[in-house]
């Protein structure tokens, strides 16, 4: 369990990260989604103990990170893969990392064998791939056996291989219990792994719940209707109170109505339907919905109505 | 699967901290090839130099020289250049965690960024000091064993050699603290190697261009000079003296140290 009140850091004049409150519960994978620049990695800072908030506390399993005397036995986490000494072996990198919390030399062996680097454990880290640094930093994480978990980015630079084992892991990880706890800027790869989201955006809270929720929470479902008589369909359906747009292809995108109520209004003027379907909005456009006052960095073709 | 070992949080006393941390610190020093590296370096410069010396030093020699000169010091000329090696030993042992990102590893291992630092410096003072001590006495031997002149001899019985060799080995490990201080304190590999080799190269070159009674009055003070003086066996008129020069310099390598131990408390990491 993770909880954050009123979190903020400051650096300088810049805000990073503005009145965060959000809680991560145990036992689900629970995404931080927002894009480059949002704030996720400072407060994956803030929460363990590395950057001090400028205001706001947050506490892991109801401690205060710093608090604690063996971390790695409560939190486990990646934030940089390539945060390594090029010229240590993985064991040994390992190693120093477990003899500083108190964990047995054999863990090293598990963890190595468990993320699949066995074979390489005495190789220098410095010829690793990205994958096989992200594999280590999982290790790593995984050494205390710890009931939270936090990733940052985690399946950046991994083959196909390898982002389908990261989440096959974390779905695991969570049903055993854990609170589960990662970090990505695409909402793609969130749609596969998380059961909850958290989004920021500018260091501020966006929206947070399960997938559904959030996605329910977004503008409604449009029906999309072609029609040879279109024309007549839109001025029915707008004297009912609906919003009809008329598309470049001729074709009606109707929100404020139901798709049975198109078609029985269809039915009752005598008129022909070529097609009636319900646009349903996905989770990327929500995302996109949601973060679009809040990307520091777009391009202009980019502003225009996303392609769906 | 080997379960980790599970001791209650609060149940971990100081002292075991202190241990884990101590342990896991060996471990990191010990697994990076720069250390061995380094420490080679350093007993081949000692070692090597005490050598050449004693073999081609005495037919370069004056009459007057003979008389005067402090062998003993000679016989640790390779320290110029060992400092060197210890002293950038010292700088990596923390900035190299800085620059990989590795530092944020460590510090959400322990978030008593103190016990780290305090780790650090025991860990390298230790492997310093044991390695240099003895890589000076096997200078001095080296030394003594190669020179043909035998009136030039010393022996470790007389008044200042057995302190005036081992106090190569404390001014080594003062070096290697001095570089882990400002590695702590400037983060950055670069810089603190430049600020290094900068406070003990410097300050003489600076001195010059002041007129001869300050020179002469602030020379004792710099800290090559100071740090130096426990390596020789016969002071200058002036000098600090062997153990008050010495002195200094931990003086000097402390404040670099007590710099990182305070910065490192107040910085992001």
């Amino acid at each position: 369990m993770i909880e954050a009140t009123g979190l903020n850091k400051r650096y300088g004049s810049t805000v990073a990260v503005d009145g965060l409150t959000f809680s991560v519960p145990p036992g689900q994978v629970t995404g931080f989604l927002g894009p480059n620049g949002a704030g996720k990695s400072t407060t994956m800072r803030l929460i363990l103990g590395l950057d001090a908030p400028t205001a706001g506390i947050v506490t892991v399993a109801g401690r205060l990170y710093r608090s604690l005397r063996r971390p790695l036995l409560t939190v486990g986490a990646l934030l940089d893969a390539r945060a390594v000494h090029g010229g240590r072996s993985a064991r040994d990198h390992l190693l120093a990392i477990a003899l500083s919390n108190g964990i047995a030399r054999g863990r090293v062996r598990d963890v190595l064998e468990l993320v699949g680097l066995q074979r390489v454990a005495g190789t220098r880290a410095g010829g690793f791939s990205l994958g096989m640094l992200q594999r280590l930093g999982i290790a790593a994480a995984l050494l205390g056996d710890p009931p939270v978990l936090m990733f940052d980015e985690p399946v950046n630079g991994l083959d196909p291989d390898g982002v389908l084992w990261i989440r096959t892991l974390l779905k695991a990880l969570a049903a055993e219990g854990r609170t589960v706890f990662l970090s990505s800027h695409l909402m793609s790869e969130m749609s596969q792994t998380a059961d909850r989201l958290i989004i920021i955006g500018r260091g501020s809270l966006i929206a947070q719940g399960t997938l559904a929720e959030v996605l329910s929470s977004g503008s409604p479902a449009t029906v999309r209707v072609r029609s040879p008589d279109a024309v007549q369909l839109g001025v029915l359906l707008d004297r009912r109170g609906a919003a009809v747009h008329t598309q470049p292809d001729g074709s009606l995108q109707i929100t404020g109505t139901s798709a049975e109520h198109v078609g029985e209004i269809a039915r009752a003027h005598g008129l022909a339907l070529q097609e009636l379907s319900i646009q349903q909005t996905s989770l990327e456009d929500r995302y996109m919905e949601l973060t679009r006052d809040a990307v520091d960095y777009r391009s202009d073709e980019h502003r225009t109505e996303p392609v769906s | 699967m080997t379960a980790p070992v599970r001791v209650p949080d609060q149940h971990v006393g100081s002292l075991r901290r202190l241990g884990d941390v101590l342990s896991s610190e060996t471990c990191k020093l010990r697994s990076v090839r720069f250390t061995a590296w380094a420490l080679l370096a350093a007993i081949a410069s000692n070692v090597g130099l005490a050598a050449l010396l004693a073999v081609f030093l005495p037919g370069a020699l004056s009459p007057h020289d003979k008389a005067t000169i402090d062998t003993t010091r000679v016989s640790l000329g390779g320290l110029h250049l060992s400092q060197v090696a210890c002293g950038l030993l010292g700088v990596l042992a923390i900035s190299s965690e800085y620059t990989s990102g590795l530092i944020r590893t460590t510090f959400s291992a322990v978030p008593d960024r103190c016990l780290v630092l305090a780790a650090k410096t025991l860990v390298l003072a230790a492997a310093v000091a044991i390695v240099t001590t003895a890589s000076c006495l096997a200078a001095y031997f080296s030394f003594e064993l190669l020179l043909t002149e035998h009136h030039l001899r010393t022996s470790l019985a007389d008044p200042g050699v057995l302190r005036a060799v081992l106090g190569g080995g404390f001014y080594l490990t003062a070096v290697a603290l001095l570089g882990l201080g400002l590695g702590a304190a400037l983060r950055s590999s670069a810089g603190a190697t430049a600020t290094l080799l900068g406070l003990l190269l410097i300050p003489p070159l600076l001195l010059e261009l002041l007129p001869n009674s300050w020179k002469t009055a602030a020379t004792p003070y710099t800290p090559l000079q100071a740090g130096s003086a426990i390596v020789s066996t016969r002071q200058d008129p002036g000098s600090l003296g062997p153990w008050g020069g010495f002195g200094l310099f931990c003086a000097y390598a402390l404040l670099a140290l007590a710099a990182g131990f305070i910065l490192i408390r107040r910085r992001d990491a």
